[in-house]
């Protein structure tokens, strides 16, 4: 048992002086670990990232919230069955949680109407386009999923005279208002005035795609001042146990049935989406992610491994003698077996440190560069990334390993 | 350059019975197919050795002379035969047992050194120790004290190729002795050294010869040869004589 810790400590001794020998050739023998590591590390941390900033924006979304719209969030083919489905009003609102207060142990509590429409803003000289304006009721209140970190959001009488008051989101706050509190500033919406009552706390961006913080909310009298009165809407319900999303998504279904008079025999004329189709959008992208990068690390390594067999072949012939010699002062098999295994997978180890070290830094500056995109850099990824450098090394130096062990004393000792 | 002799050396020596026997060998043959054609390098050889003998092996290239140094190092087994090493049957042993062997009974001191060029000497001189099992601070004690005796006790961090050719070969032979192993086996010993150096190398071999261990030096110098006390030559495979030098 001592004897295998001593040559096992042996072992790696000559293991790192073989590898500082020659540290071009060994470095060389290694790129194709390293970029393999680099590979797999980055791959899971691309899909690290994606996770959790999907999970991120998904929080903005509200985890339990369903929104009735008449497009579902995917892409469709028959689009011909979407585009008449009639539109939702205020009054669907106000049918909706007629139907829901009538149900009793309802999993809804409550759907809030809210019109969604691009337009650009103004205050002063500052102009600011792209700006997502949301108008919706004081019941607003119970389905945001944002902290208002100044002012309030509107209240029921502003909301049922339509006011021109408007809560902002923190990135159109800060660009209209640079360097000072946008509350109780005024600015322009189309030309019409409005006075900002509220700012929302910063949340980022949804999936890099856009910002939940270029926002306003008003309410939704005074948007439909300005865009019509008959502008179609999406209905927000929030749902009272996430944990039941699936039921609530079904009872909403057969209310949306019942508020619209659909016959049993009729195809919904709306679509309930949530949080979970963009999960389904997202996975596809996920795998593809993983394949390419999986793809990538087992081409990388198995040209790796093949350069590591190679190399462990030739420091075996190089060393025929040495192997000899060691043999004759009494080495066993299983100790040169193990020196080259050891060599092998170390230099695989050197590579898979050099690989992670890549990695990590490729990270930092990708966070610094663009602090939007999401990476983020594992224990786990650490721990993968070892086991297959160490299981590229066994696997590539077994061979030649095994046939060094195998050598006869007398013709190694007579090898030049 | 004569080393010091070493006190702990010679009395563990003493305690050994000079007379017994080490290796005794019967009827060993061996047999290498080199193609179609099969050369019998030994034939039916007898050969006995006892304690504290100082043996020379010789004869023409071609004669087995090779080939029984082999048989006697245990790096090799007989075709045919009995090979008994201090009463322990040898000649059937697999690789692994032959290497514990090797590692305890015999040590090795060949005519190219055979050191590992990016060790130090005191690393060189452990190696057995290592293999034998033994814990880092003895080793360290042990493969110090071997070098001593050869005379290197202030070279013990030098690589090889900071020492001179008699050097190295006293490193090799501290490096052969370190675990006390039962015999000194020699291959041309003084083959890579200038003739002075050479003399050096041979004036050790008496003096460890002094103190008790068993000598096998195979060569084809007839110079060398003569320091040993009893020559035995080869030729076609067979102990051609077996002579006592007075």
């Amino acid at each position: 048992m001592t004897r295998s810790l001593y040559e096992f400590t042996e072992a790696f001794r000559i293991a790192f002086s073989q590898i500082k020998a020659n540290t071009l050739r060994s470095i060389l023998t290694a790129l194709g670990v390293i970029i393999g590591i680099v590979a797999v590390t980055l791959m899971g941390t691309a899909i690290n990232g994606i996770d959790i900033g999907f999970q991120n924006s998904l929080s903005m979304l509200g985890e339990d919230v369903l929104y009735v719209q008449r497009w579902p969030w995917r892409r469709v083919e028959d689009w011909w069955n979407y585009v008449n489905r009639p539109a939702i009003q205020v009054e669907t609102a106000e049918r909706l949680n007629r139907v829901i207060a009538d149900t009793p142990d309802s999993l809804l509590e409550i759907a809030v109407p809210v019109a969604a429409r691009g337009t650009s803003v103004k205050a002063g000289e500052v102009k600011l386009g792209g700006v997502m304006t949301f108008g919706t009721t004081a019941d607003y209140s119970r389905i945001v999923t944002t902290e208002v970190t100044e002012g309030r959001l509107f209240n029921e009488l502003e909301a049922s005279v339509g006011r021109q008051v408007c809560v902002l989101g923190s990135a159109v706050a800060e660009n209209l208002f640079p360097g000072r509190s946008a509350l109780d500033q005024e600015f322009d919406v189309r030309g019409q005035h409005f006075t900002v009552i509220g700012v929302l706390a910063k949340q980022g961006e949804f999936l890099g795609l856009f910002s939940f913080d270029n926002q306003i909310i008003m309410p939704l009298n005074a948007l439909r001042k300005f865009w019509g009165s008959r502008i179609d809407l999406q209905l927000r319900v929030k749902v009272k146990d996430k944990m039941r999303m699936k039921e609530a998504e079904e009872e909403l279904t057969g209310a949306m049935r019942r508020v619209r008079g659909q016959l049993p025999a009729e195809r919904d004329n709306f679509s309930i989406n949530q949080q979970q189709a963009f999960k389904d959008q997202l996975d596809p992208i996920k795998t593809g992610i993983a394949v390419a990068g999986l793809f990538i690390t087992g081409l990388s390594l198995f040209v790796g491994a093949i350069g590591i067999m190679n190399i462990t072949f030739v420091s075996v012939k190089e060393r025929t003698k040495e192997i000899g010699t060691r043999k004759a002062l009494g080495a066993r098999r299983r100790t040169i077996l193990l020196q080259f295994l050891i060599e092998a997978v170390s230099i695989c180890l050197i590579g898979g440190v050099a690989g992670l070290l890549i990695t990590f830094g490729t990270c930092l500056g990708i966070r610094h560069a663009m602090p939007a995109l999401p990476v983020e850099f594992s224990a786990g990824l650490m721990v993968i990334s070892m086991v297959v450098s160490i299981a590229t090394g066994i696997v590539s130096g077994f061979a030649p390993a095994w046939g060094a062990s195998r050598l006869d004393p007398v013709v190694a000792l007579r090898y030049e | 350059m004569i080393p010091p002799t070493a006190p702990a050396d010679l009395s563990r020596r003493l305690i050994r019975d000079p007379g017994a026997l080490v290796i005794r060998i019967e009827g060993v043959s061996k047999l290498y197919k080199m193609g179609a054609e099969i050369i019998h390098a030994l034939r039916r050889v007898d050969l006995a050795i006892h304690r504290n003998e100082y043996l020379a092996i010789m004869g023409p290239s071609g004669s087995g002379k090779s080939t029984l140094m082999n048989m006697l190092g245990c790096l090799d087994t007989p075709t045919d035969g009995q090979y008994d090493f201090n009463g322990k049957n040898v000649a059937h042993m697999v690789d692994d047992e032959l290497a514990e062997i090797r590692n305890r009974e015999i040590g090795f001191v060949f005519q190219t050194f055979n050191l590992l060029p990016r060790s130090d000497a005191l690393h060189n001189v452990e190696l057995p120790l290592i293999y034998a099992g033994m814990a880092r601070h003895a080793r360290r004690e042990r493969a110090l004290e071997a070098l001593e005796n050869v005379g290197l006790g202030d070279r013990v961090h030098h690589k090889p190729n900071e020492l001179s050719g008699g050097q190295r070969q006293r490193v090799a032979i501290a490096r052969a002795l370190v675990n006390h192993p039962s015999i000194l086996l020699a291959d041309e010993p003084t083959g890579n050294l200038d003739s002075k150096t050479g003399e050096e190398i041979m004036a050790l071999f008496e003096q460890l010869y002094d103190q008790g261990h068993t000598i096998i030096v195979v060569t084809h110098e007839e110079d060398i040869a003569r320091h040993a006390r009893r020559i035995v030559r080869l030729r076609d495979g067979l102990i051609e004589s077996d002579t006592r030098v007075v």
